[in-house]
């Protein structure tokens, strides 16, 4: 069982968990598009003491994006949480990207890029989106069948991570003596060969500040050992922890929990979510779901507390379960010390007290 | 240079008065000019560096900050080329990050047609361009060999006579999926009856010989509508794809103005050809500039400047690449060796920036230069290597820049600092106020788009005008 106090993340994704969420708050529709609200929701969940903010994305359209009468528009994961990186000082920022729709080579570049300017605080969220039309958007084939999958955003991962360590710490070493800017012992060949591509060089961008960026996964999609943080979800909080358990057992180094959260604001949790509901059916996703009183989040987040080392919460309505979050959920969780706030400077790495990787290159050297 | 020893008005005419000079600064990354081994040098890695050329250039203000990609690490006869800065950012996720830390700048990333999807390159700019409140530029090059290939899904698949049949669909395809919302597409109240208006964002369905995509795009357009498309690539299929696609060529044709004539006229020929009004592309050539108190302090800074662009090692890796065999052990202070290098093509293999084409003329080309003013492999190379282009006074700079424009041979420069983070604060100190004491640079930013800045018709425009020309092609 978990010693340490529990981190917290959320999910900021378009104007919330709800579908109808774009109903809901005070801003307009397409706020969903906007840097200003996108910088200030961010800013309000890092000073609110978040550990980790996560944007949701898929390349095409999802199920959710299609469905009639829903929001059709959203901006590029990577983008977002680059532009929020140099509005921010302690929050991680972890877009997700499908590992079936990347280049794993653009992919790398473009989490360590991130990595780099936001100074070690960048994730991952490993997704594996049912995607109808990905293939015809792209023009390749991808991967269908449960088992292919599994094993195609394993190799990506894999292969990200290589790309990652084929730049050792230390290979600028601007020797001025011998005209050398980098030393080409410590720049490494990924060559990677799996079933449905092959990367051969070192990656265009040098390791980026935590070695690896945070990579963060459903257990659903990747093996736990092979992610740094798990998320486990769950019908029911028996579920979560069964879940929590196994991953753990499976090798998890950190266990987050998805709970999706509607709470008392103005309103009622339970007339806001009827209003919400007319609107547009709220479907059971994978998340734990909590329609409640800020009080009763706080319990169900000591109960949590023993089987998981965080939680990421997905505010039905951000603008309107944010500010409830930041001002009746967290200070109370901080107080009680069931959850911590990360420190200035601190990476994402640090915050969540997961070690610096060891390059697999010096250590196949070493070995 | 022979060009001052002639009358300038008659062969150079000014055509274009009251023309201005637009800048942009080019990050380069990975090459052999920027001199990271000098004292002043930062670190060429750090987000540092790059905000404050960026604030530097916002603060000259400059039309642009752009952003260099190449997409395998260059080698020398097959091991890692050591002796440039090397490792640098995804130019997207980079400038996403600086759009948040500026707020007029253009943004402009090198992106390959080739190594890239459609419908993921086209969403990854448009969300910057949303982002950044419509400052995004797409700069669009072609490398294609399989060496780089190797490190992407797709392999080497794309012969090289194809490289500018995929490019030219890549931006069609690229242009329907920004144009797929409509401008009025987002519902204006939380009251309406679906977020979107039914019909108003048009699934794509593009299919060519080398582009194929169906997707119901994500991203509506920004205000300059889509990004403003660059393009960089010399060839004959490079222009002709210019004149037909782009709105900014970057070029190589900088620093001789009778050369920039040369290639302003090809360019504008093209252009006509494409049926576009005549300087419906801007020409932005690449260049550097050393400034000093005095012509003969600039002259002696560009003497040294050179020296340290090419060291000794970097005139034998040159070599080497050349010969296509390991010469350094050879001495830099000495002769040039005595056999030719084998006859083979020089290809793109090595990326970006290594010399290109025969190698038997170009060593004919050091071996002229060495003979004739006795020079050694170090001399020679640096006598054949690109320099910099503008060195001078910033009177005399802004003087010839000026001509330059005004002639009708560039619509401006973008300019590459030797020094980073801080080679840009002479341009803009010294050089950006003798162009505005002369009429000839803007002194605030007029609109708020990196098209405004351009002076680009809006994006409708030109697809409206493109439009109406291949309905009067059909037609006739
Ligand atoms: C001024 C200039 C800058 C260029 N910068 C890049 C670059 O950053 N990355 C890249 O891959 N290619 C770059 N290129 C190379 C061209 O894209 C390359 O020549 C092109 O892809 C092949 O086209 P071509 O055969 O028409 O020259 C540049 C070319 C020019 C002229």
């Amino acid at each position: 069982m978990s010693s340490r106090p529990l981190v917290l993340a959320v999910d900021l994704d378009g104007s919330g968990a709800h579908p109808a969420a774009w109903r809901a708050g005070s801003d307009a529709p397409d706020a969903v598009l906007d840097p200003a609200v996108l910088r200030r929701r961010v800013l309000a969940a890092e000073n609110g003491g978040f550990t980790l903010v996560t944007l949701d994305d898929a390349l095409t359209t999802t199920q959710a994006t299609v469905s009639s009468g829903a929001v059709a528009a959203r901006l590029d994961g990577v983008v977002r949480a680059a532009f929020v990186s140099q509005l921010t000082t302690r929050v991680g920022l972890a877009p997700r990207v499908d590992p079936r729709g990347a280049e794993p080579f653009h992919l790398a570049a473009q989490l360590a890029s991130l990595d780099i300017a936001s100074l070690g605080r960048a994730g991952w969220v490993v997704g594996d989106a049912d995607q109808p039309g990905l293939a015809d958007a792209i023009d390749r084939v991808v991967p269908e069948l449960p088992a292919d999958r599994e094993l195609e955003v394993a190799d990506v991962v894999r292969t990200v991570r290589r790309l990652w360590d084929s730049w050792e710490d230390d290979a600028v070493i601007k020797d001025v003596a011998t005209g050398r800017y980098v030393d080409r012992d410590r720049i490494h060949d990924v060559a990677v060969t799996t079933p449905t591509f092959a990367v051969a060089g070192a990656s265009i961008t040098p390791r980026p500040p935590q070695g690896h960026v945070v990579v963060i996964a459903p257990d659903t999609v990747l093996d736990p050992a092979t992610a740094d943080v798990s998320l486990v979800g769950g019908a029911d909080v028996a579920e979560v922890v069964e879940r929590a358990v196994a991953a753990r057992g499976a090798g998890a180094p950190r266990v987050l929990a998805d709970v999706e959260v509607l709470l008392d604001a103005d309103t009622s949790c339970a007339a806001r979510l009827a209003a919400l509901d007319a609107d547009a059916e709220w479907t059971p996703t994978d998340a734990l779901r909590f329609v409640g009183s800020p009080f009763g989040l706080l319990l169900l987040a000591e109960q949590l507390a023993e089987a998981v080392d965080g939680i990421r919460l997905h505010p039905a309505v951000v603008g309107t379960d944010l500010p409830v979050l930041t001002r009746f959920v967290l200070p109370r969780l901080f107080a009680t010390r069931i959850a911590r706030a990360p420190r200035l400077a601190q990476t994402l790495r640090g915050a969540l007290d997961l070690p610096r990787p060891e390059n697999v290159f010096t250590q196949e050297e070493a070995a | 240079m022979s060009a001052s020893a002639r009358p300038p008005d008659r062969d150079h005419p000014i055509t274009r008065p009251t023309a201005t000079v637009h800048l942009g600064v080019f990050f380069q990354g990975v090459n052999h000019h920027t001199v990271w081994s000098d004292p002043r040098s930062g670190s060429q890695t750090d987000f540092s560096s790059f905000r404050r050329l960026a604030e530097t250039a916002e603060r000259g203000l400059f039309d642009a900050f752009f952003l260099g990609e190449g997409l395998r690490l260059r080698e020398t006869n097959g091991a890692l080329h050591d002796l440039d800065v090397v490792g640098r950012p995804d130019a997207i996720t980079q400038l996403s990050a600086l759009a948040a830390v500026t707020s007029r700048i253009g943004l402009v990333a090198t992106q390959n047609t080739t190594y890239n999807d459609p419908a993921d390159l086209a969403r990854r700019l448009a969300s910057l361009d949303v982002l950044s409140g419509g400052r995004a530029a797409w700069n669009v090059v072609t490398t294609d060999n399989a060496w780089t290939g190797a490190n992407f899904r797709r392999g080497g698949y794309l012969d090289h006579a194809d490289r500018y049949v995929r490019a030219a669909e890549f931006v069609r395809a690229a242009r329907a999926i920004w144009d797929s919302f409509a401008d009025d597409a987002i519902a204006t109240t939380t009251r309406e009856p679906s977020w979107s208006r039914p019909g108003a964002i048009t699934p794509v369905a593009f299919s060519g010989a080398t582009v194929s995509t169906h997707v119901t795009p994500t991203v509506p357009r920004s205000p300059q509508g889509h990004p403003v498309i660059f393009q960089a690539g010399d060839s004959p299929a490079g222009r002709t794809f210019a004149a037909e696609h782009a709105d900014v060529i970057f070029s190589s044709h900088g620093s001789d103005l009778d050369d920039a004539l040369a290639f302003a006229r090809d360019v504008r020929r093209r252009v006509a050809a494409a049926g576009r009004p005549r300087d419906d592309v801007k020409i932005l050539p690449g260049t550097s500039f050393v400034l000093g108190d005095t012509e003969a302090e600039a002259r002696e800074l560009a003497t040294w400047l050179v020296r340290e662009q090419i060291s000794g090692a970097t005139a034998l890796s040159i070599l080497s690449h050349i010969w296509g065999e390991d010469l350094s052990q050879l001495d830099p202070d000495g002769p040039l060796p005595d056999h030719d290098p084998a006859p083979r093509e020089l290809s793109r293999t090595r990326g970006t920036g290594a010399a290109q084409g025969d190698p038997a003329g170009l060593a004919r080309r050091l071996r002229s230069h060495a003979e004739e003013l006795g020079l050694s492999i170090r001399e020679a190379v640096i006598a054949t290597d690109r320099r910099p282009a503008f060195v001078g006074t910033p009177s005399s700079v802004a003087d010839r820049l000026v001509r330059f424009v005004r002639t009708g041979a560039v619509d401006g420069f973008n300019v590459s600092p030797w020094l980073v983070p801080d080679g840009l604060d002479e341009v803009v100190d010294r050089l950006v106020p003798e162009l505005q004491e002369r009429a000839a640079y803007p002194t605030e930013y007029v609109g708020t788009t990196l098209r405004e800045h351009l002076g680009l018709r809006s994006s409708r425009d030109v697809h409206g005008a493109r439009d109406a020309i291949q309905r009067t092609v059909v037609g006739a």
